[in-house]
């Protein structure tokens, strides 16, 4: 169903990813750093040939990088021609969307949080959800030298 | 679907999409034969076909216009403006139709009977009102799902298979046989010859012909022309520039709208350009081109030029710039303003090109897949548009380099030479405080790679240059290690990517690995370097340092010449302490085991003595067979870079023209490889 989406774990937070953008999830396979890009770019690497790019997601929503070094799970999704690898801890579940218990991001969210959010749903735990591409055209790198 | 009808439908798809260029050509130049015969042969054909495939609507519509052009050929009609309108309607509906039958399999009901009767009318001479038929951009054709392979590349991607499973084959055997590995190495390296052969063979089936975009623009033109009451002429160049399937699909609309733009704001009425000294037809030239990795195409056109003053009050209007900000624009700056969205100086906004919305997608569709654009105009001369697209799918040669620790790949075409720098080689000389090569009495600029990308320096004395050619300079690029020219496909990298200067696509190497392709202009911009950068030579001796070369001959035709300091010793061995093993030539050496090879191929051994030079670069040593020693002379020798493996170049030594082989090529190769790890 739209709005579904699949709740993957960075830090010790919830947060959730549109089923429809989901392709894959897959384990993070080794990453070939790209000197100079900014630090949400976590590098590139190759997936049965294909070269997707990986975000690290936490240096994208301003988190403290993982102890352990780059985290070990990705979801590969599509934007705009281009296969990127959201770099996330842990996936756990599709949840159905439930309408009923989705409210908007809340204003007490940094600017960071607030453009990457859609909303937030309500069920054991408080999810929130993350606008994909939003994720992928962060408001300060437009056109940078 | 019937298989004959399915023939027949690819063939029409494209017979028709080549032919709208024909018909405006045509009418541009009615005396011409070619276009016309062109267009009739169609036309017949097709009208021959319905007979045989029972496809009576069709038929009929094919043979009323094949007897207007028929009566044309014959000179009992002549080529007017409603004439070739009515045709263009005729193939538009053919077109539709043929479209309606690939995907249902059979015509479409109703008839073509108000078409058919003007055509007829027209056969006999009667004048024909003419009221633009329905149907605006003239029926866009279903992307075709088949392609058109030239036979050749099919059969060397069929030769290729059968290597594939020969190897495949050999591989099993030694599976199953338990046998020792001795060649493993051998048979790895033919599969992975076989693999990137495909590769490549598979990749091309994707690669066609520019000139199949320029189809559709000289009718959209005519259009515009004809609704704009201008007179636009449109040429072509470069259509045999290749580019990839995709890429084709996504700079069809950005060229579509530029020729929008340029036919209702450049080019001026017929009378405007009469009062301003110009040529009646305002000429568009569109004008493909490839450049290192990348696709060109201008567009140009000899219209009024941009209204720069109009741009910048617009852009103030828009709240863009404040009105300070915008008269100290630059004039490219202020042109490069028409991209941004929500711009457009038509003073009324017209169906054609609309509410400005033109050039901001043009730049974004480009951007999208990696490419880019720059406007240069003259006010009164004209505009000109130049579009840079990356080479896609293409296929690239491309040295891999390592610095800092990371591996980077250089299209070859951006290489000029290899220089080796360290105790060994070369020294870096400084000019005040810029680092530089003496390269044949020129000064080379360097750039250090891993320190502008802020990489950990390898601290080794040993290093790489590559001397690089950017536009219109030459700089050296200073690497850690250099590895071996590899075929790779190239990948623009994504949008969040594609602002960093250092690069120009990313790709997956022959091992799995990934890494970034440099580009070498953006990162001598980087590097502050440009062509103003001059490093004037010292007047001081420009004499290159002389060096000891072994002079010596094989079975090769050629004299081979290869550097002293690459070789460990000359040899003379029995001929019996060479033994065969397993496909190989070894010989213990000092100790160890050594392979023998010769330089193109399977060496060619002497009956009792084999002369021998031992070459080693610090690490194992490998024996190359050869005929005799000609001679050891010190002399400089002037190289150019050879991609062709194990050669350097040519070269002239001694007075004589020798062939400077590359001792490292035949080091790396597997068999020494091999012979450490025993």
């Amino acid at each position: 169903m739209t709005g579904d989406f699949l709740v993957v774990g960075l830090g010790d937070r919830p947060l959730g990813i549109p089923a429809m953008r989901v392709r894959k999830v897959v384990r993070l396979p080794a990453v070939t750093r790209v000197p100079g890009a900014p630090a949400m770019i976590a590098g590139v690497m190759n997936l049965r040939g294909q070269l997707i790019t990986a975000i690290d997601m936490r240096a994208r929503l301003g988190l403290p990088p993982a102890s352990h070094g780059l985290a070990p799970m990705a979801i590969i999704t599509e934007h705009s021609h281009h296969l990127y690898a959201l770099v996330v801890d842990s996936v756990g579940d599709v949840v159905r969307s439930r309408p009923e218990r989705q409210e908007p991001p809340p204003s007490t969210l940094t600017a960071t949080w607030r453009q990457a959010a859609l909303f937030v749903q309500r069920d054991e735990a408080l999810v929130l959800v993350l606008d994909v591409d939003a994720i992928l055209t962060p408001p300060d790198l437009a056109r940078a030298a | 679907m019937d298989e004959l009808l399915n023939d027949f439908l690819s063939e029409t798809v494209e017979s028709l999409a080549a032919i709208d260029e024909a018909l405006v050509r045509w009418e541009r130049n009615p005396a011409d034969r070619t276009h016309l015969d062109s267009i009739f042969r169609l036309v017949h054909t097709i009208k021959g076909a319905c007979g045989f495939l029972d496809l009576p609507r069709l038929e009929a519509l094919a043979h009323a216009a094949e007897t207007v052009l028929g009566r044309v050929r014959d000179g009992s009609l002549e080529v007017t403006a409603p004439l070739v309108t009515e045709i263009l309607a005729a193939i538009d509906v053919i077109k539709s139709m043929v479209a309606s039958l690939g995907q249902t399999g059979v015509e479409p009901p109703g008839d073509n009977a108000v078409l058919i009767t003007r055509l007829e009318r027209i056969a006999n001479g009667i004048a024909v009102a003419s009221e633009e038929t329905a149907g605006d951009e003239g029926v866009q054709l279903q992307s075709n799902q088949t392609i058109r392979v030239p036979l050749a590349l099919v059969e060397r991607l069929m030769d290729t298979v059968s290597e594939l499973v020969l190897t495949r084959n050999q591989l099993l055997q030694m599976a199953r046989d338990g046998r020792s590995f001795e060649t493993l190495d051998l048979h790895f390296q033919r599969l992975s010859q076989c693999i990137t052969a495909m590769q490549d063979g598979v990749m091309r089936t994707r690669m066609q012909p520019i000139g199949r975009l320029w189809s559709a623009l000289p009718r959209l033109a005519r259009r515009l022309a004809a609704d704009l009451g201008k007179r636009i002429d449109v040429e072509f160049g470069g259509d045999d520039v290749e580019v990839d399937r995709q890429m084709l699909d996504l700079i069809k609309d950005p060229l579509a709208h530029m020729l929008r733009n340029a036919a209702d704001h450049g080019i001026e009425t017929p009378a405007e350009r009469i009062a301003a000294r110009k040529r009646e037809t305002g000429r568009i030239r569109i004008e493909a081109s490839q450049e290192g990795g990348q696709i060109v195409i201008v567009f140009s056109d000899d219209g009024r030029g941009l209204d720069l003053a109009a741009l910048r009050a617009k852009a103030v209007d828009a709240g863009l710039l404040t009105e300070a900000a915008a008269k100290h624009l630059s004039d490219a700056e202020a042109a490069r303003l028409i991209f941004h969205a929500g711009l457009s100086t038509a003073s009324e906004v017209t169906a054609i090109s609309g509410r400005g919305v033109g050039m901001d997608v043009v730049w974004s569709n480009l951007e999208r897949i990696g490419g880019s654009v720059e406007v240069y105009t003259l006010k009164g001369i004209g505009t000109r548009f130049t579009l840079r697209i990356p080479l896609t799918l293409a296929i690239i040669s491309a040295l891999v380099a390592q610095a800092g620790g990371e591996r980077f790949v250089v299209p070859q075409v951006a290489v000029l030479e290899l220089v080796q720098i360290g105790s060994d080689g070369a020294q870096i000389e400084f000019v005040y405080d810029a680092p530089v090569l003496r390269l044949r009495g020129a000064l080379l600029p360097l750039v250090d790679l891993a320190a502008l990308l802020e990489l950990p320096a390898a601290g080794q004395d040993e290093r790489f240059v590559i001397v690089a050619q950017a536009a219109g300079f030459r700089y050296g690029l200073i690497v850690d290690e250099l590895f071996d020219t590899e075929e790779i496909v190239v990948k623009p990298v994504a949008p969040l990517l594609s602002a960093l200067e250092a690069y120009a696509g990313n790709v997956v190497l022959g091992d799995g690995g990934v890494a970034m392709i440099l580009d070498v202009g953006g990162l001598a911009s980087m590097a502050g370097l440009s062509a103003s950068t001059e490093v004037a030579p010292p007047q001081a001796d420009a004499v290159a340092a002389k060096q000891s070369l072994v002079l010596f001959r094989t079975d090769s035709p050629s004299l081979l010449a290869v550097p002293l300091s690459q070789v460990e010793r000359i040899e003379e061995l029995p001929a019996a302490s060479l033994e065969r093993v397993g496909g190989r030539i070894l010989v213990q050496y000092r100790g160890a085991l050594m392979a023998v090879i010769g330089l193109d191929g399977p060496p060619l051994l002497a009956p009792d003595r084999q002369p021998l030079l031992v070459l080693n670069d610090g690490g194992s040593s490998i024996g190359v067979a050869i005929e005799r020693i000609e001679d050891i002379v010190e002399d400089t020798y002037d190289l150019v870079a050879d991609p062709s493996t194990g050669r350097l170049g040519n070269a002239v030594i001694g007075g004589r023209i020798a062939e400077v082989i590359d001792a490292r090529h035949y080091l790396g190769l597997p068999a020494t490889r091999w012979e450490r790890a025993a």
